[in-house]
């Protein structure tokens, strides 16, 4: 499967993302944010980083490149989109998530090992996980904090578009220890089809026991997994 | 020239360059005739001690410099040494103490956008950054405000360009009240082949200004830093630049894809004395000269003089040298990242520094007096004679010092929750370390480990320097810094390669503060000659001193060391119940100079702990080889603090405790000679004696160790095991796993 990253003028984590699509043995293809061709990718990941230095907003500028225009055309016609961190606030810029991603709540930036319930596998993202399994993945932003009204939670909730949630290490409320103050606990939603995800966390940095946690790779896994195993994206049918 | 005949400045005009009136007589005198004011500007910046190192040059030659791997020594913009699979390791460190001082969050955002730029001017990718910090006491708002200024900035500019932050040091003393110490350091890797020089060559060709607009920032900011602040340094933030690490990002990414290319000529980034340091080193390095028509170069204000054009330290910029044939095309590389980039001067054949304004020549002095030409400063005067309090001195005036008010169960939760041996997870949690998929050990231990890319090879990263050690005695302080950045990248298993240095000194006019800095440098350099680490680069930050009051002499050593393969990686945190636990090195008393010196006497005095620096190279080895054979399952380096310290710090990083017992603490207690006893026990327990490591490995490795040990003629004990819930010390500590953490990890949080 191919996978295309996207790489706007401060974009940092599209070398990580290139070496886990990599590591989960699928290729990867860079996408500069200037072209609108996404090069035949299956999947389109919008990294981690400070995209045109997230001045005035986080993503607020970065929604209007070229290449966004692409990318969200591909995503209305259920193309799967992968927004990490940065890319989560983009998304959600772009509209093609709900809510937003505000100042910590510690109002420090916060780069450090999360753990994360999946609260559904019913995503391309989450399809070779198990419903409820802790999954260590780190956290690196300033500005993650999710929030969104109640009546946009309270369905978020109920059609199981939260993915991710924080949790402690055993899979207990995180309470105090939440990286951010997230509503709810979120760490990652998807949109209504179910084809576009936006999370805080970088799974892209939990690909190698070596570095802490290889649990990240089963994203890129379940991914690769769904593009296979129907080249029609399904989530749209589940949800 | 205009020709117009100029008037000698006055007093007050030579004190805004920094210069004095006998240097100003030499550079007339040198060059023939009285300089413009744009010419004196420019000569000030240059002669600044920043630039000019004329106080440190004449010391720092005696340092070793060369070495099979080195690559590059000091001279350009950082330094160079191979690491194997066609690699290079490019690292610096620099300081930006001054602009720190007075506007903390852009004096170390910046600072981190300078050591960057270092390396990146190489063609070098950095991949890691670390930071040497010093501030005042913590529990002073002015303090916590420096201390929480520089920490984000240093994160606001290293996260932001997406180069993770994987170490440092910071400690909190007195003599950093009026003057912190922000000491940056960057590591980066480049393939031999792709590396880049800031050597300009071929008359005829250009000169290409890339990146931020120039503005009037940091005007004189290297002269700002050869000055002692006083209390108008406050109305000198202008002399403070700004950054914007998005620019740098972009700036960072077009250079990297020029790395090795053979249309550039040569790189240099735009640093301290802005345009007319780098123009002007540029030029020398190749013994050509330089024309530089400041008309062209794109300004962010109106009205800007020649003068402001040329001292500007606007941030994120970079020089570019290129045959004529070749700008458009490199230009377009630039364009690509949205960068601007003007033709802003030709290299000239003869060595000649020329300044147009347009049609205007405003400014032509030979190279040589510019760049080579300051007078070099020697000793004040002749080596005061020291003054030696004694300390501690255990056995003999301990009597004097009565008993001590800390059981040592309470000293050990007190130094664990004291600022300076405290968890800095309140810092590291506020740098993205984790960037590059390659931080393989994390903050928080001895030496950050880092992989290099598609190898299984990795960096090993520590920055080190104990100023208590060094006010004590200056040249046996700077050696111990360098054993103990070494200790640290042994700990980790790797092999120390090489060393960067900053040496941050108070008022060198002062003579005690030459002499310091004069026994500082011997020290590194009988260091590193007895440890085979040559010196590759380095930075000199004089003028720490504010009213007459100066800083401890402070070495910072930044150390990289090479693993073939971090697989063999040892961590320092205990790892598995039942190992045995082993102490390599001496037991002494030493508390002179300790933490424990500071917490229960307030003070600093005596003789710091003795330095046997062939023991410290026995010691490097047998830790190494007993990592290679894969005997050891932790390794810690035992530092300030002692013992005891290193102790819970290996419990605290692998979350199990352990039970050790000391035979020196076993002296049955004599009535008479308790209060003697009483410090023989807290020296044992928190002395700081030098070259030891504190390991942990399991039963049967321990007969190996020992034949091992023997062979290096290294002192290798057993203490105790790993296991449990509690610290214990048998006869003297005994606490709960859980408090000492708790102590630990409150240590910088601000109390209420």
């Amino acid at each position: 499967m191919r996978f295309g990253i996207a790489v706007f003028p401060g974009t940092w984590s599209d070398r990580d993302c290139k070496h886990a699509v990599e590591l989960a043995g699928q290729d990867a293809v860079m996408l500069w944010h200037k072209d609108r061709d996404l090069r035949g990718a299956d999947c389109v990941i919008l990294p981690g980083g400070f995209a045109y230095g997230d001045y005035l907003r986080a993503g607020a500028v970065a929604r209007f490149a070229p290449l966004m225009e692409s990318v969200i055309e591909f995503a209305n016609n259920g193309g799967l989109v992968w927004g990490i961190c940065n890319g989560f606030q983009i998304l959600a810029e772009a509209h093609l998530l709900p809510g937003a991603l505000t100042r910590n709540a510690s109002l420090e930036y916060r780069c450090a090992a999360t753990w994360l319930r999946v609260e559904s596998t019913q995503t391309a993202y989450t399809s070779a996980c198990e419903l409820g399994s802790v999954l260590q993945i780190p956290v690196s932003h300033g500005e993650g904090r999710y929030v969104a009204d109640e009546e946009t939670l309270d369905e978020l909730e109920r059609n199981q578009r939260v993915v991710f949630r924080y949790v402690a290490r055993d899979g207990s409320l995180v309470g105090d220890a939440s990286p951010n103050g997230s509503m709810r606990d979120i760490a990652g939603i998807v949109n209504e089809r179910g084809n576009v995800l936006g999370m805080m966390p970088h799974p892209e940095r939990a690909c190698e026991e070596l570095l802490g946690s290889a649990d990240g790779l089963r994203l890129f896994g379940s991914v690769a997994k769904t593009l296979a195993g129907n080249r029609v994206v399904p989530v749209a049918a589940v949800l | 020239m205009t020709g117009v005949q100029v008037a000698a400045p006055t007093d007050a005009e030579l004190a805004e360059v920094a210069l004095t009136r006998s240097e100003y007589a030499h550079l007339a005198t040198s060059l023939g005739r009285e300089p413009n004011r744009l010419e004196l500007g420019i000569v000030g910046a240059l002669w600044s001690e920043h630039c000019s190192y004329k106080t440190s040059k004449p010391l720092l030659g005696s340092l070793p410099t060369k070495g099979p791997r080195v690559l590059q020594g000091p001279g350009e913009n950082a330094g160079a040494v191979d690491i194997g699979h066609g690699l290079a390791c490019v690292f610096k460190i620099e300081s930006h103490n001054h602009p720190s001082a007075i506007e903390p969050y852009q004096g170390a955002a910046t600072g981190v956008g300078g050591i960057l730029r270092d390396i990146f001017t190489m063609g070098a990718r950095p991949i890691a950054l670390l930071d040497s910090l010093r501030f005042g006491p913590l529990d002073e708002p002015h303090q916590r405000h420096l201390f929480d200024g520089v920490v984000a900035g240093i994160g606001g500019y290293g996260n932001c360009i997406g180069v993770p932050t994987v170490g440092g040091e910071l400690y909190f003393d007195e003599s950093y009240r009026t003057n912190c110490l922000v000491n940056a350091m960057c590591v980066g890797v480049v393939e031999h082949g792709r590396m880049m020089r800031a050597i300009a060559s071929g008359p005829g060709n250009l000169v290409l200004l890339v990146g931020a607009d120039t503005g009037r920032d940091g005007i004189h900011g290297a002269s700002f830093a050869s000055v002692v602040l006083d209390a108008s340094s406050a109305a000198r933030r202008p002399a403070v630049q700004v950054g914007n690490p998005f620019l740098e990002k972009c700036l960072m990414e077009a250079c990297l894809e020029l790395a090795g290319d053979p249309r550039v000529v040569a790189m240099q980034d735009l640093g301290a004395a802005g345009l007319c340091g780098s123009t002007a080193e540029l030029a020398h390095r190749g013994g050509c000269g330089i024309e530089v028509d400041v008309a062209r170069a794109s300004r962010r204000e109106t009205g800007m003089t020649p003068y402001e054009v040329m001292l500007s330290e606007s941030q994120e910029r970079m020089l570019i040298v290129a045959r004529p044939g070749d700008v458009r095309s490199l230009q377009q590389v630039f364009e690509r990242w949205d960068l601007h980039s003007d033709v802003v001067g030709v290299i000239l054949e003869e060595p000649r520094f020329i300044v147009r304004d347009n049609l205007d020549q405003v400014c032509d002095i030979p190279l040589d007096i510019l760049v080579d030409g300051a007078p070099l400063r020697g000793a004040p005067g002749p080596r005061p004679p020291r003054s030696h309090p004694s300390g501690f001195a255990v056995g003999q005036e301990t009597a004097a010092l009565g008993t001590p008010s800390w059981t040592p169960g309470e000293a050990l939760l007190a130094l664990l929750g004291s600022p300076n041996l405290g968890s800095r997870t309140q810092v590291y949690r506020r740098y993205d370390h984790q960037l590059g998929d390659a931080t393989v050990v994390l903050p928080g231990g001895d030496a950050a480990l880092v992989r290099v890319d598609n190898t299984s090879m990795g960096l090993a990263l520590a920055t080190d320097g104990n100023a208590r050690y060094a006010s004590l005695d200056a040249k046996r302080g700077a050696m111990i810094a360098v054993c103990e950045a070494a200790r640290n990248v042994v700990a980790t298993g790797a092999r120390p390669l090489a060393i960067t240095n900053c040496l941050n000194f108070a008022n060198p006019e002062q003579a005690e503060v030459w002499w310091d800095l004069h026994d500082a440098i011997d020290g590194v350099g009988e260091a590193c000659r007895a440890l085979e680490i040559p010196v590759v680069s380095g930075n000199v930050s004089l003028y720490n001193d504010t009213g007459g009051t100066g800083i401890d002499p402070t070495v910072v050593i930044g150390m990289v060391g090479l693993i073939d393969d971090v697989a063999g990686r040892c961590t320092a945190g205990f790892s598995a119940e039942g190992d045995l636990i082993a102490l390599v090195g001496p037991i002494e008393a030493e508390l002179d100079g300790s933490e424990y010196q500071r917490l229960t006497q307030g003070m600093n005095r005596g003789d710091p702990p003795k330095l046997d620096i062939d023991l410290e190279r026995r010691v490097h080895s047998f830790v190494l080889d007993a990592i290679a054979a894969g005997l050891l399952h932790s390794a810690h380096d035992c530092a300030e603090g002692g013992i005891a310290v290193a102790l819970a710090e290996s419990c605290l990083l692998g979350d199990i405790a352990a039970s050790v017992g000391i035979d020196e603490l076993d002296q049955r207690r004599d009535p008479d000679q308790i209060e003697g006893l009483i410090w023989r026990e807290a020296g044992i327990l928190f002395g700081e004696s030098q070259s030891r490591f504190l390991i942990s490995f399991a039963g049967e490795a321990l007969v190996r160790l020992h034949e091992l040990a023997g062979r290096h003629s290294v002192p290798l004990r057993g203490l105790g095991s790993v296991g449990g819930e509690r610290l214990c010390v048998t006869g003297c500590i005994d606490v709960p796993l859980g408090a000492v953490r708790r102590a630990h990890e409150g240590a910088l949080i601000e109390r209420e």
